[in-house]
């Protein structure tokens, strides 16, 4: 007979966990009250998942750097905590976007904000563990609950976007699970601490190198298809047209810093072992990415496909900061990402109170250019505000993206990658260009037709959040110091 | 007042920002309001400055971003003085002169903001705070050219806005490797210019820096081949953008290979001479030959204004007091006499709604003081002695004697050159009997107008005649600047051909 296991439970740290069980148990009281009084208005749910993320936020804040908890697969070290707060509030900007003026579909149910938390959960067990199935079980609980909260958008291009998204999504998670089997398959172990003491022992054996390599390009991919990396990133502008421009705004941050993190933890792991040619995939893909994103960024016709793709062009940027495997460029990533929110936030609610109903200008399009035609005109101040959101887009000083860009171009120069830093600095002129055609369709063209309806779905709440995106935009060089420090100490502090 | 340039960077922009507040008819007399104040401000930065002292003053030092080596630095010397004078001038007058008639209220704003951003180029010590400066400058003018200019404005403001980006993103990268080597020589982070004049390179870096911060600069000045962005868009602005543009915008390229790339890089700079007297030769001869070729007053201009970059470039690579100081006088006489001619320019355009010469002939029997006027900027914009051009143009000549005499002489047939298109043009548009019938009945310039181009003609004259008070200034800053250099210089080469000693004896 076998001796019944005994754990204390001061042993398993449950305090690791807290966090993540605040989000789901958020979740669960969501749905119970929806049980016990229906009918109930979309704010009361919004302001409690604030109120809830809070806690958790909270939460994190608290928790203590380098432990590890829950038969040691949860690891709370500093990259772990700095991605949390990032999730968390990229997640409290990014929830009250569903108070806008028109009712949508989609936030009629209260399902909606379940899943919303249970999906920052799934990212928060994605970061905080160095556990390759904790990982996965993350990832795909993230991204199961992101799939549904795009097909509740009520259209069909909603529904061929999460199908999409859900067959690559199935796709990477399956790369995924081989990527990890095969490294479990060589090493004997699914903890990345524990792969890299054994790989460590072994880096001389040419045959093993062979195996490792596939197991690396297997996660590649897979992380490949979750950050819309080129060549997995066919997937993205389909989606991001498909989606609600505020969920849109939330793809393009939070998922990718989860799975950055991820990233880091596989693939700083690689380069610390000496892997060379892990580094130069990842900058052959880097360099690809932002290059080919921007050129094809170059030819859209719609505001909300451009950002699409401008949001894998910084996607890359970022990847190639991860490349250089320094303590600059791991904090450069969460510095980009946090910066990068703000902006991207304020300019996606901006596309998110100019969204009609119905199609006006384009068969196709929700957001063609010609819709912003002559907005000075229009809503003078909506559009001084979305024309300083593609400037800090475009990096133009003194704006928020623009410290972010400076920050991974100096790590890059730090690394002696100055033809990296160079590229960038080309990318980031290319990229000019198309964030200025919406600023040159905004300032310097009449008005397609009589469209005083633009701002439609503006509200109260929003325009504070606008008004926040601004602030934290404009303002991005007084707080730049103490991000800064504080990434940087956290990074640092857990050795990467 | 200690914190008299943080004032006048950000009086503007304060100004600017209530100004949306101002109703839309009472906009005009805010911004001419506010243009003044801020001139006199740097007036009085003028008379508080200390002429003999040839440093840095009414330095200001925050830290921003420590842990980045980023700080609010901001300073200024006999170098960078006058250009901001000219420039806050320049924005007063062009304000005064603004014939815009739609969306005056915007414009103003605008170009307040403007203003904030050409002081703070001109004031800033660190190069992340110039480099924000420098870009931020963009935003403006491309609205300004974007909203009010002519047919092909767009694609004009475009093509403005992602050269000169471009070409800075270069410099940005320059500008961090920099830092880089400042770090890891000193262990500390600094984007500090004078922490950075301290780091003497190897001659191998410093030659891919130099060409870093020269693409930077050199599309903006902008020098052969890069000056193709120039002609559409003075083609297209409306005459503020033109006289903004010519007599601020392309300083600050000039004035960034004084301010970065001779101090920086030295022995760099020295082995660049020839390279870039050749592209200023060209510059000078080829652009008056295009501005001859014109047909169109305005482009006659724009080109003159390229040619007289060349000079500017050349007086700066002399490498010598007389050069360099003769380019920074140079820098001002062509941001006032480019700024007036395009003024002038505007003037008839706003009467006559075209700037073909052709369309015109015998305006001087209609518009006898305007005639007056433009005869003198003129003269002027060609060099003639008592005039503001003389001086500069003189002196970078002089100066570049000592390094190329055979290149001197060939720069110097840009003062024929340049009498020559500048002749034709008079000729044909105010000579000769009034053959169009419009024509007949022009009105002469009016109160608003005269009054915005008779001080630009007093110091015209006055500093033609007399340019100590503006000289000597200059002339401090530069030799302190010189000398440094020569003890920098770690090559011989560098060291023979950066001349102190010599010109300071002749000088006096």
């Amino acid at each position: 007979m076998l001796e019944p296991i005994k754990v204390s439970l001061e042993s398993l740290n449950l305090i690791t966990l807290a966090p993540m069980l605040i989000a789901i148990a958020g979740g669960l009281i969501i749905l119970s009250i929806d049980l016990l009084k229906e009918g109930l208005h979309k704010s009361l749910y919004v302001m409690l998942t604030v109120l809830i993320l809070v806690v958790d936020l909270l939460s994190t804040v608290g928790l203590n750097i380098n432990e590890r908890g829950f038969f040691d697969v949860m690891l709370i070290d500093g990259i772990s905590i700095v991605s949390q707060l990032l999730v968390i509030v990229g997640s409290i900007v990014f929830i009250p976007l569903a108070l806008s003026s028109k009712r949508f579909h989609e936030y009629s149910y209260p399902e909606f904000f379940a899943l919303f938390l249970f999906m920052v959960a799934g990212f928060q067990f994605m970061v905080a563990s160095d556990n390759l199935i904790l990982i996965f079980v993350g990832l795909e609980t993230a991204s199961l609950s992101l799939y549904t909260l795009i097909a509740l958008h009520n259209r069909s291009n909603s529904y061929e976007a999460a199908v999409k998204y859900f067959t690559m999504g199935a796709l990477a998670a399956g790369f995924f699970a081989m990527g990890s089997a095969m490294i479990y398959a060589l090493t004997g172990s699914v903890e990345l601490y524990k792969v890299a003491e054994v790989l460590a022992t072994r880096t001389g054996e040419a045959d093993l190198m062979i195996a490792i390599f596939g197991g690396f390009v297997l996660i590649l991919v897979a992380l490949g298809f979750k950050l819309s990396l080129y060549p997995f990133h066919t997937w993205a502008p389909d989606v991001y047209e498909g989606a609600s421009a505020a969920l849109v705004g939330y793809m393009s941050v939070v998922p990718k810093v989860a799975a950055f993190v991820v990233a880091i933890r596989i693939f700083g792991m690689y380069i610390d072992l000496g892997v060379e040619w892990v580094r130069i995939m990842i900058l052959v893909i880097a360099v690809l990415t932002m290059t080919l994103a921007n050129i094809m960024a170059l030819v859209q016709e719609d505001v909300k496909r451009m950002l699409a793709y401008s949001s894998i062009s910084h996607a890359g940027f970022v990847m190639a900061a991860l490349a250089l495997d320094t303590t600059e460029g791991n904090t450069s990533i969460f510095l980009y990402y946090a910066l990068f929110m703000f902006t991207n936030l304020g300019a996606f609610a901006m596309l998110w109170i100019s969204r009609h109903k119905m199609r006006r200008f384009n068969n196709r399009y929700d957001h063609p250019y010609e819709k912003f035609a002559g907005f000075i005109k229009i809503m003078p101040i909506g559009a001084v505000i979305m024309g300083l959101f593609m400037l800090s887009l475009a990096g133009v000083p003194p704006f928020s993206v623009f410290w972010g860009k400076i920050y991974v171009m100096q790590a890059a120069v730090n690394a002696g990658y100055i033809w990296l830093a160079v590229v960038m600095g080309l990318n980031s002129a290319i990229a000019a260009y198309y964030y200025l055609k919406l600023v040159v369709y905004m300032f310097l063209k009449d008005p397609v037709k009589d469209v005083d309806t633009i701002y439609y779905n503006i509200s109260r709440p929003l325009m504070v959040i606008i008004g926040f995106a601004t602030v934290a935009t404009v303002g991005a060089i007084f707080y730049v110091q103490p991000l800064v420090s504080y990434i940087y100490y956290m990074i640092s502090a857990s050795g990467y | 007042m200690d914190y008299i340039l943080s004032i006048l960077v950000f009086f503007p922009a304060v100004a600017g920002l209530l100004g949306f507040v101002i109703d839309k008819d009472s906009a005009r007399v805010y911004g001419i309001t506010v243009a003044a104040i801020e001139f006199f401000l740097s007036l009085w930065l003028w008379f508080s400055f200390d002429g003999t002292n040839a440093g840095m003053q009414f330095v200001e030092l925050i830290p921003v971003i420590p842990d980045f080596g980023v700080n609010y630095y901001l300073g200024v010397d006999g170098i960078s003085l006058f250009i901001i004078l000219m420039t806050t001038m320049m924005t007063l007058i062009g304000i005064m002169s603004l014939s815009v008639k739609e969306n005056v209220k915007n414009m103003i704003i605008t170009l307040l903001f403007l203003e904030m951003t050409m002081v703070g180029v001109f004031v800033s010590l660190d190069a992340i705070i110039f480099y924000l400066f420098w870009e931020l400058s963009l935003v403006p003018m491309l609205y300004i050219i974007g909203a009010w200019g002519g047919s092909l404005r767009v694609y004009a403001a475009v093509k403005f806005f992602l050269y000169t980006f471009a070409g800075s993103l270069i410099m940005l990268v320059g500008m961090l490797f920099m830092a880089y080597t400042y770090q890891s020589l000193t262990g500390v982070w600094s984007f500090a210019l004078t922490d950075w004049y301290a780091l003497v390179l190897p001659v191998s870096y410093q030659m891919w820096l130099f060409a870093a911060f020269f693409i930077g600069f050199a599309i903006k000045v902008p020098m052969f081949p890069f000056h193709t962005w120039l002609p559409y868009a003075h083609g297209q602005a409306p005459t503020i953008g033109s006289v903004i543009l010519a007599a601020v915008l392309l300083k600050m390229g000039t004035y960034g290979f004084v301010r970065f790339s001779l101090p920086l890089f030295p022995d760099a700079a020295v082995i660049w001479i020839t390279p870039i007297a050749v592209l200023s030769i060209i510059m000078i001869i080829y652009t008056a030959m295009v501005a001859y070729a014109q047909k169109d007053m305005k482009q006659v201009i724009a080109y003159s204004s390229v040619s007289h970059m060349g000079i500017v470039m050349l007086g700066i690579f002399a490498m010598n007091a007389e050069g360099i100081g003769g380019s920074v006088f140079q820098m001002l006489s062509h941001g006032i006499v480019s700024g007036a001619l395009f003024m002038l320019v505007g003037v008839i355009y706003d009467r006559r709604h075209t700037k073909m010469m052709d369309e015109f002939g015998g305006i001087a029997a209609v518009m006898p003081k305007y005639a007056v006027i433009f005869g003198i900027m003129l003269m002027a914009s060609v060099g003639l002695p008592l005039t503001i051009g003389f001086v500069g143009e003189f002196l970078v000549l002089i100066g570049f004697y000592q390094v190329s005499p055979i290149m001197t002489v060939l720069a110097g047939t840009s003062i024929i050159i340049g009498s020559v298109y500048m002749l034709t043009l008079f000729k044909k548009s105010f000579f000769g009997p009034v053959t169009k019938e419009e024509n007949k009945n022009l009105k002469d310039l009016d109160a608003k107008e005269t009054w915005s181009l008779i001080p630009l003609v007093a110091i015209v004259v006055w500093l033609g005649v007399y340019p100590k008070p503006i000289l000597d200034p200059i002339d401090n800053s530069v030799k302190a600047m010189l000398n440094f250099m020569d003890e920098k210089a770690i090559t011989q080469e560098a060291k023979d051909m950066i001349h102190v000693a010599k010109s300071t004896k002749e000088a006096k």
